[in-house]
């Protein structure tokens, strides 16, 4: 009793550790956790940060989070964290913590795009809200409006934006932030399987002989992941083979047995050597049988340009012209003259952008076809190509490259190949994507235990949210895109739409909202649980763009960051834990948690705050005819069909998306959510006012439940199976990986053995995704339309990809590549993690890594302030040549996380053209000081 | 008790070294440490003695600090005033690659030389020996399993000075500890890892290097080890303290035969 409030934490603290590390401890000192631990409530949960999804516990106390342990029984992480995870608890409580609506007012308290941010009440903020989305849909129809969404957004959150934009504004224009983290990989997936995710899950870490990372410094990126690898290694030291492969050393080599710095983009090479090896050198080692029955060849379009807007844009400035010109036509270097040989290019020739749009179409070719356009990668000419550190022999970098494609080959080895923004954040993405699978697949080294290639995901849902809900521009739930009319159909069957509600144009990718902003196609934009305005390069365009008078932003968030500031309405939300949701991660694993606190202030959750969006329109607001650009005739009157099926016009979208009869059937109270706070169904003890001017009281029915469980229905059958929302609930489940069929999850997708979609296609493998499975025939030239489209029932593809040179390479005047990325101690643009003391401590700003003879030839010291200048932008920065991360001579590497090192500013914006993920990996920048 | 307790330790300890080698003097170690015994100096500092006695006070290194590191120790610090410190958990050294605190110095306190490894090398901040880091295990969540590591990654030196010994975690036994061990060969006492810790009070902190390392007597070399030169021992003294008396007293006293 007399111990402080302190003691009694540190105890609590010893027990936990003590738990875990299986230590006998002291009978007194367990006593005192005990009582200590008494009015403690601990509940399952996840962690807020990356993609790996460990589970973690989480203790109240008098409405407040106390503390944190990893959970035991995660099979993720078995109660480990890493230091971000570590710190779960205090990132809700930073003391700038958003808590009250604010809204851009002048003296009189009238809403003035140049005023200053002052408090306004909720029921203000929405009037504000409506007033201003209207007038621009008015004007814009649909497509004037836009929504940044999150790969951190609940399956929730996800839900009701894609379903209310969707179903309810008739908008494609929203787009999550994912598409700069993932969107390769996702392209990659459909074009190859027909079906979006890995196939494999973490299990390969403990069984496989070799782990292979491309662009993936999982050491920082997936610490619990990592420490899994190393475990791997240090069982089977001499057996497991470890190889990094980055453009700068980092920690992932650290556990390596060889480290490969390869010259940016040139990973499109160095895969095709070793395609070239498999098929020239030891044909014995292609699965002929895997082949024969489960793959066929293909290629695509090269003169696909690199997601740029056209240099006649009125915004571009000179400078940014000499890169932006190479979206209309390239000359061919020396390199490609030898890689696009196959098409008759040779070096100065001009290459015209003719499939800047059509960069995704692709038809099938022959093995020979396939085998004679990798003739010409080389050990030589690979090596020469895609050497990236001037100070090692091109003796010792060959002998790496052919040890490398030695592990794929060998015959008994299982390998795994990982990767993360090295490969997505690509201006050929989704092309160095597939190459993986070409290796694997040729091999026979797909889907099977130990063996695959496996794309580890950034954020915490941008599987579970992002991907499988489906709120990017083109996506529907469970892998349905708007532009097919069966999927729309199905889409509003579920959604209970009158026929042709459905948007079928496809809307504003990611970067593109910020580009329609600027050219004023989009004036009303909605920001949610991400930082666009920080997180997407060449910003300054972007920030200016927010600020022009006709455009209205809202920006939801917990703490102030610069979306926030270039917006002109700020709505405090719930965070993490002050709400029910559930998350998603890399290995298909759904994870659910329940709200544990109340939110802070008048914070509310996302879920909630597009809920009373929806009580501001009437369907007859958005149901009539509506322009839409690009689409012939424009969207139909579905009013009248929505009355015949007995639907009101009168109705607000949120009674008729959100509030119908089989939404008010999930009642509360609930089994599962007894003695547990839900804010959005019956209030909480704040009682603050709503967006009606009234107290709060709740919806009255278990809202997430029904949201989750008419979510399901997408998916059910369809190969993307989720379980029941009280099944994530049940003891001891600490979440499940779909398919979930019949109550067990899928471990291997596509193996007969694990899936039972495959099972049931009668064959050993099924490679079933139901997309892009009708291609044309063709050769490496072109397609063939003179033959019958190919049916590729259960195939997978193969395909061809050739190495192209970057948008953008250094020159005379800009001679340093940059390359950016993370730190482990900050998660994405820092907005919770520079808020927890320990970790703002532990890395307080962000550091430009450089060579140290680089640095000497600009007579440069460590610390000094330099700038970092592109042709589009420049930040000041300090510099580092000694540390964590060490570039060769010719590269240097800034992380983004931090707002006084504005790297964006400086990063092009090209994308994969089929993707359209942003490249953060490579611009050529120059270095002076500051 | 207690206090009689250590008496006895420490005459023991006093008799042992007495009888032994006598590689330490060991009043000096066990002699109650004051404030000025654990300040950490600039880089290129003397020994602490000799530094207190030929610092100037004048303050130049303190302004020639880009970072603020160093401070001058106030009256009422426990530290001779007006000498140069830091403390590395408010503001490490940086290990600025031209040392401007020992190129201010207009006294032999702050020299070049001590950052020379010898006089035909080049100084490098990498030889300064401000200190030396130690690691506290239990409270190191490094060592508990946690992927942490952040002192490791803020060092300078990183993977000379502080290097990553992976082991099997017996607990979940499928992750690896990741847990830092500190080089006495290159840590220099900056002082980064001890800022950046993120424990509640750093795990890892830096010592003067004379407090947080030990020493081992002559007498043994390692054969494992190629030498580079063979360490010359003390010189071939006739041992002062020869005591043929106890031996004969020892040998004559019939105590064995009594109970």
């Amino acid at each position: 009793m007399d111990i402080s409030r302190r003691n009694f934490i540190k105890c609590s603290a010893v027990a936990a550790a003590a738990t875990t590390a299986g230590i006998l401890i002291p009978k007194d000192i367990k006593a005192k956790a005990e009582q200590t631990e008494k009015d403690w409530k601990w509940d399952k949960s996840t962690c807020r940060f990356c993609g790996t999804g460990c589970g973690i516990m989480i203790a109240t106390r008098n409405d407040k989070i106390i503390a944190v342990k990893g959970d035991p029984i995660a099979p993720v992480n078995r109660g480990l964290n890493c230091i971000k995870g570590y710190f779960n608890a205090k990132i809700m409580y930073g003391k700038d913590r958003l808590k009250q609506p604010l809204l851009r007012m002048d003296e009189n308290g009238n809403y003035d795009k140049n005023g200053k941010f002052r408090p306004v009440s909720w029921k203000r903020a929405y009037d504000e809200i409506e007033k201003h989305m209207k007038k621009a849909m008015k004007e814009l129809g649909p497509t004037g409006i836009g929504i940044f969404a999150s790969g951190q957004h609940t399956v929730m959150e996800g839900y009701v934006l894609a379903k209310l934009m969707k179903a309810g504004f008739r908008s494609n224009n929203i787009d999550p932030n994912a598409r700069h983290c993932m969107a390769s990989a996702v392209a990659a997936f459909i074009q190859t399987f027909g079906i979006d995710e890995p196939a494999g899950n973490y299990d390969d870490i403990e069984i496989t002989d070799t782990i292979i990372t491309w662009g993936a410094n999982m050491a920082e990126m997936h610490p619990i992941l990592w420490s899994r690898a190393s475990d791997r290694k240090l069982s089977a030291p001499e057996r497991v083979k470890v190889v990094n492969l980055s453009t700068y050393h980092n920690r992932t080599s650290n556990i390596a047995d060889t480290e490969i710095i390869f010259k940016p983009q040139t990973d499109l090479a160095i895969l095709n050597y070793i395609a070239r090896e498999i098929v020239y050198n030891h044909p014995e080692a292609i699965d002929q049988e895997f082949l024969k029955k489960y793959i066929t060849f293909a290629t695509g379009p090269v003169d696909t340009g690199y997601g740029m807007r056209t240099s006649n844009h009125p915004k571009f400035t000179e400078k940014e012209k000499e890169t932006v010109v190479r979206e209309e036509f390239k000359y061919i270097s020396k390199e490609e003259a030898v890689t696009l040989g196959y098409l008759g290019y040779k070096e100065g020739d001009k290459m015209v952008m003719k499939n800047r749009a059509s960069a995704g179409k692709h038809w099938t070719i022959s093995y020979n076809e396939f085998k004679k356009a990798l003739a010409p990668y080389t050990l030589d000419f690979v090596a020469e190509v895609s050497k990236g550190d001037p100070d090692e022999t091109m003796e010792s970098y060959k002998k790496k490259l052919k040890e490398l494609a030695q592990l794929y080959i060998e015959k008994g080895r299982t390998v795994v190949s990982f990767w993360t923004m090295g490969f997505n954040q690509h201006t050929r993405g989704t092309w160095v994507n597939e190459q993986a699978y070409m290796v694997h697949l040729l091999l026979g080294k797909q889907s099977k235990p130990g063996d695959g290639a496996f794309s580890l995901t950034g954020q915490p849902s941008a599987c579970g949210t992002a991907r499988e809900v489906g709120i990017f521009a083109h996506r529907l739930p469970a892998d349905m895109v708007v532009a097919n009319p069966k999927h729309r159909k199905m889409s509003e069957k579920v959604w209970k739409l009158p026929a042709g509600t459905l948007n079928p144009k496809v809307g504003s990718h990611y970067t593109k909202i910020h580009r329609d902003i600027e050219d004023k196609k989009i004036k009303f934009a909605w920001i949610s649980v991400n930082n666009p305005y920080m997180n997407t390069a060449n910003a300054n365009h972007w920030i200016r763009a927010a600020r022009q008078e006709e455009v209205f932003m809202v920006c939801s968030e917990a703490y102030p960051g610069i979306s926030a500031k270039v917006s002109d309405l700020i709505l405090p939300s719930a965070m993490i834990f002050e709400k029910w949701g559930a998350y998603g991660n890399a290995e298909r694993r759904t994870q659910h948690w329940k709200q544990q606190v109340t939110p802070v202030g008048e914070s509310m959750s996302d879920t909630w705050q597009f809920m009373e969006l929806a009580k501001r329109f009437k369907i007859k607001e958005v149901w009539g005819a509506q322009k839409i650009p690009g689409l012939e005739g424009g969207l139909p009157d579905v009013l009248g069909a929505a009355k015949a099926m007995g639907i009101d016009p009168e109705m607000t979208l949120f009674d008729y998306l959100f509030a119908a009869d089989d939404a008010k059937k999930y009642q509360w109270p609930d089994k599962v959510g007894e003695g547990t706070l839900n804010t959005e169904v019956v209030g909480d003890k704040r009682e603050f006012t709503g967006t009606d001017g009234k107290p709060w009281k709740g919806y009255g029915y278990f809202i997430q439940k029904f949201l989750w469980e008419e979510y399901r229905i997408f998916g059910v059958g369809h190969a993307h199976d989720l379980a029941y929302f009280d099944d994530y609930y049940a003891k001891g489940v600490r979440g499940l990986k779909w398919p979930v069929v019949d109550g067990k999850e899928t471990l291997w997708r596509f193996n007969a053995k694990y899936d039972p979609y495959a099972a049931k296609e009668g064959q050993d493998f099924a490679f079933y995704g139901g997309a892009l499975k009708s291609i044309p025939h063709g050769t490496l030239k072109g397609p063939d339309a003179s033959k019958p489209k190919k049916n590729l029932k259960n195939r997978a593809k193969v395909f061809f990809r050739p190495y192209m040179e970057p948008a953008e390479m250094p020159d005379r005047e800009y001679p340093l590549w940059l390359c950016t990325g993370r730190v482990l101690e900050h998660w994405h643009s820092g907005t919770m993690t520079m808020r927890v003391p320990e970790l703002y401590r532990a890395v307080p700003q962000a550091l430009c890594y450089m060579h140290p003879e680089d640095a000497a030839k600009h007579n440069m010291v460590d610390g000094d302030l330099i700038w970092v200048e592109s042709r589009r932008g420049r930040v000041k920065v300090h510099l580092e040549t000694r540390g964590r991360n060490k570039p060769p001579r010719g590269l240097i590497y800034v992380p983004w996380f931090d707002e006084k090192v504005f790297i964006n500013k400086v990063c092009l914006d090209a994308t994969c053209p089929i993707s359209k993920e942003t490249d953060f990996k490579k611009c050529s920048v120059k270095v002076y000081k500051a | 008790m207690k206090m009689s307790r250590r008496k006895t330790i420490r005459s023991l300890l006093e008799g042992s070294l007495f009888v032994g080698f006598g590689g330490l003097a060991w009043s000096s170690a066990t002699k109650a440490l004051n404030k000025n015994d654990l300040v950490l100096r600039p880089p290129g500092a003397a020994s602490n003695k000799q530094f207190v006695q030929s610092c100037l006070k004048c303050g130049q290194c303190v302004e020639a600090c880009p970072y603020d590191t160093l401070k001058l120790a106030a009256p009422n610090d426990g530290i001779s005033p007006g000498t140069p410190y830091f403390e590395p958990r408010d503001i490490p050294c940086y290990m600025c690659t031209d040392y401007p605190c020992i190129t201010a110095c207009p006294s032999e306190s702050l020299e070049v030389s001590r950052i020379q490894k010898s006089t035909e090398e080049e100084a490098s901040i990498n030889n300064a020996q401000m200190g030396l880091a130690v690691i506290h295990k239990e409270t190191c969540i490094a060592y508990w399993g946690i992927q942490c590591d952040a002192c490791y990654r803020a060092c300078p030196l990183i993977d000379k000075a502080i290097t990553l010994d992976i082991d099997k975690n017996q607990v979940t036994k499928k992750h690896a500890n990741l847990k830092p061990i500190v080089h006495s060969d290159y840590c220099t006492g900056c002082g980064k890892c001890e800022q950046v810790c993120v424990t509640e009070k750093a795990a890892i902190f830096i010592l003067p290097r004379h407090i947080a390392t030990g020493k081992v007597g002559d007498h043994y070399l390692k054969s494992w080890e190629k030498q580079d030169k063979i360490p010359t021992p003390q010189k071939d003294q006739k041992q002062k303290n020869d005591d043929v008396q106890s031996a004969m007293d020892y040998l004559n006293n019939d105590d064995i035969l009594n109970e």
